[in-house]
């Protein structure tokens, strides 16, 4: 037996006696001859007057599915002309085919619903309805995660040291080289601006001021926020996320354990502690990348770290650090409760993923913004 | 078989996914110490009926009820209490990756006994070899096969001591051979600890094997569509799908799509 049947193309010879259409198929009848007979059979049957159609199929060396279809396509094209085609000289393999596909059961390709002004509405109102659903599972989930935190507060015995220890490691130490490189290039970069601009005063001194307060401040907390946000809280939402689609969250409560407890406090406990942590290290770096212009402006050390530690006081460096921790808070908080909200399938848990990324990083912007206009009014 | 007492009732159960009707009053029993086994061509809704049956779902309308309380309404100390009565052994397994396979077993121990490490270790071990895994104890889920994570979730599902154990699909995705041993195991359980076994299962040598008694859904009707015996279903039903299913004639698996 021959593993390829040999590659003769496929032909269609069309003919029109007087009201007949007869079309002689030949050759091989796959998905690679078809496109080009699907046309000019189109064509054939766009002749006027046709009163019956007979197609010849003696030269038809072989048909699978797709070729199959092209015949059924004849066949239903006749019928909408109310002729029934008629079918001759079909080998038996080519017939056995066909009689896998009567006429009755080929109706057509189903059509997809089209959209509709109502369906609009309709879609606008569930999409508001799910809004609200899932603000009430934020806010509950919040609730629970708080009356968690108490719990393990009261009762450290309740955690479960070993699995928060995994997680700060993995959340933390394995996080500074690239915080402290961000930082670095982050603290260079303002203070490189920060000089060009400050020159034309003669005060590259305050350069110190403005790159030592922009990382304790804002970028130190803030990008270690971020960079918690990309690592740790993507991992955690695909991490919960997978234990969902794989019914280990329904084998929680099922045996009577709080996943909340389990799972998301530990994470949101190593997360708050080591997003602080990380961004003392982001300050650090940072501060070392202004050093770096400061020094190739002809500065010494010494009066760049003077000016910086005259510039900072301990409230800036704290708030700072207090920033971290509620962006570190936030971050695993929206990472655990995308991975618990997960639906079934892979998908779903990428779709967590990108969520827990996207939410926690508004949410940092948004908590900054608080926070800005909190320590202006407080004098921090 | 005479009149036992029912451990688990299902009064006029309805079940639904939003808008979808997924089951449509359907009412019966399980009797204490029995295997009981919930059969129906893909998407009828047996996994839907079992997630109801152990409280992950809340049902549409009707009761279920495990011995005296039901399960639908429990709340705080009560639900828990009621949890404690059963096992459930998920259709992949559902151990805890981060954990060993003795540390799956230890933790509701630990949670909800007051044993002491050694106690509870030894007790979960004890859990192991009842599935022939105690050699693999130090193991993660991920180092042991597909059957070997089906018998760690009932040992995990047994390491209360419940009455009842809910088994979900227990043979899919197995070998014959695995699969034959795995009903060994349940027969085993069953005749020597006298627990009830609830099964969702569509494999049919191991519901001759291993069923006291079956229902079936219909994917259609979305009802109970026969109940009993299945030796005496397959001869004396009135209903030619269930006997043919029984008899393995029609093709059980294409009665209606997949459910989630």
């Amino acid at each position: 037996m021959k593993l390829r049947a040999p590659q003769t193309n496929a032909s269609c010879e069309e003919s029109v006696q007087g009201g007949a259409l007869i079309l002689k198929l030949s050759g091989r009848l796959d998905a690679r001859s078809v496109p080009e007979l699907w046309p000019s059979i189109n064509h054939a049957f766009k002749k006027k007057q046709i009163e019956s159609v007979t197609i010849h199929g003696a030269g038809i060396s072989y048909c699978d599915g797709t070729g199959a279809a092209l015949l059924v396509h004849v066949r239903k094209s006749a019928r909408l002309l109310g002729i029934d085609a008629v079918f001759q000289d079909l080998n038996s393999d080519v017939a056995d085919l066909m009689a896998l596909f009567p006429v009755k059961t080929i109706a057509r390709v189903p059509e997809e619903k089209g959209h509709q002004w109502g369906d609009l509405v309709e879609r606008i109102g569930e999409a508001f309805y799910v809004g609200l659903v899932g603000l009430g599972e934020h806010v509950s989930f919040l609730g629970e995660l708080v009356s968690g935190l108490f719990k393990t507060l009261i009762q450290p015995g309740r955690l479960r040291v070993r699995d928060l220890m995994v997680i700060i490691e993995a959340a933390g130490p394995r996080a500074l080289p690239i915080v402290g490189m961000l930082g670095f290039l982050i603290g260079l970069i303002i203070a490189f601006q920060g000089a060009i601009l400050m020159k034309q005063f003669g005060a590259e001194i305050y350069v110190a001021d403005s790159a030592g307060l922009l990382m304790a401040r804002e970028l130190g907390p803030l990008i270690t926020a971020i960079i918690v946000a990309g690592r740790t809280g993507s991992a955690f939402a695909a991490e919960i996320g997978t234990m969902k689609v794989n019914e280990e969250i329904d084998a929680f409560s099922t045996m009577g354990l709080d996943p909340v407890r389990f799972l998301v406090i530990p994470r949101v406990l190593a997360a708050s502690v080591m997003t602080p942590l990380l961004s003392v290290f982001a300050i650090l770096f940072g501060l070392a990348g202004g050093a770096v212009v400061m020094l190739s402006m002809g500065y010494p050390l010494v009066t760049y770290v003077n000016r910086v530690i005259e510039a900072l006081s301990p409230a800036d460096y704290l708030g700072g650090l207090f920033k971290a921790l509620v962006f570190g808070f936030l971050v695993a908080a929206s990472g655990c409760l995308c991975g618990l909200r997960t639906g079934d399938g892979a998908s779903a848990v990428g779709t967590s993923a990108t969520r827990a990324v996207v939410s926690s990083i508004m949410l940092i912007v948004l908590a900054d913004g608080i926070f800005a206009v909190l320590f202006f009014y407080l004098g921090i | 078989m005479s009149e036992r007492e029912s451990i688990i009732t299902v009064n006029n159960m309805t079940a639904r996914y939003g808008e979808r009707l997924v089951l449509d009053s359907i009412s019966f029993g399980v009797n204490r110490g029995e295997i009981f086994a919930i059969l129906g061509g893909s998407g009828c809704g047996k996994s839907t009926l079992l997630k109801h049956m152990i409280g992950l779902y809340k049902p549409a309308g009707g009761d279920i009820r495990i011995g005296d309380a039901s399960i639908v309404n429990a709340e705080g100390t009560d639900r828990d209490e009621l949890i404690r009565t059963f096992g459930v052994m998920y259709q992949s397994g559902a151990l805890f990756g981060s954990m060993t396979l003795l540390e799956n077993i230890c933790l509701p121990l630990e949670e909800f006994t007051d044993l002491g490490k050694e106690a509870r270790e030894l007790a979960a071990c004890m859990k192991l070899s009842l599935v022939g895994l105690a050699e693999f104890a130090h193991h993660m889920p991920s180092e042991i096969s597909g059957g070997m994570k089906k018998r760690a979730a009932i040992a995990r599902a047994m390491a209360l001591d419940p009455e009842i154990l809910f088994l979900d699909e227990p043979s899919a995705g197995l070998d014959p051979v695995t699969a034959d041993e795995l009903d060994d195991l349940i027969i085993q359980l069953s005749r020597s600890l006298g627990i009830t076994f609830v099964i969702v299962t569509h494999e049919l040598p191991s519901i001759y094997k291993v069923a006291d008694r079956v229902i079936m859904l219909d994917a259609q009707t979305k009802k109970i569509i026969a109940e009993g015996n299945p030796e005496e279903l397959k001869k004396t039903s009135d209903n030619e799908w269930v006997r043919d299913f029984f008899n393995r004639k029609g093709s059980a698996g294409a009665k209606g799509v997949e459910d989630g």
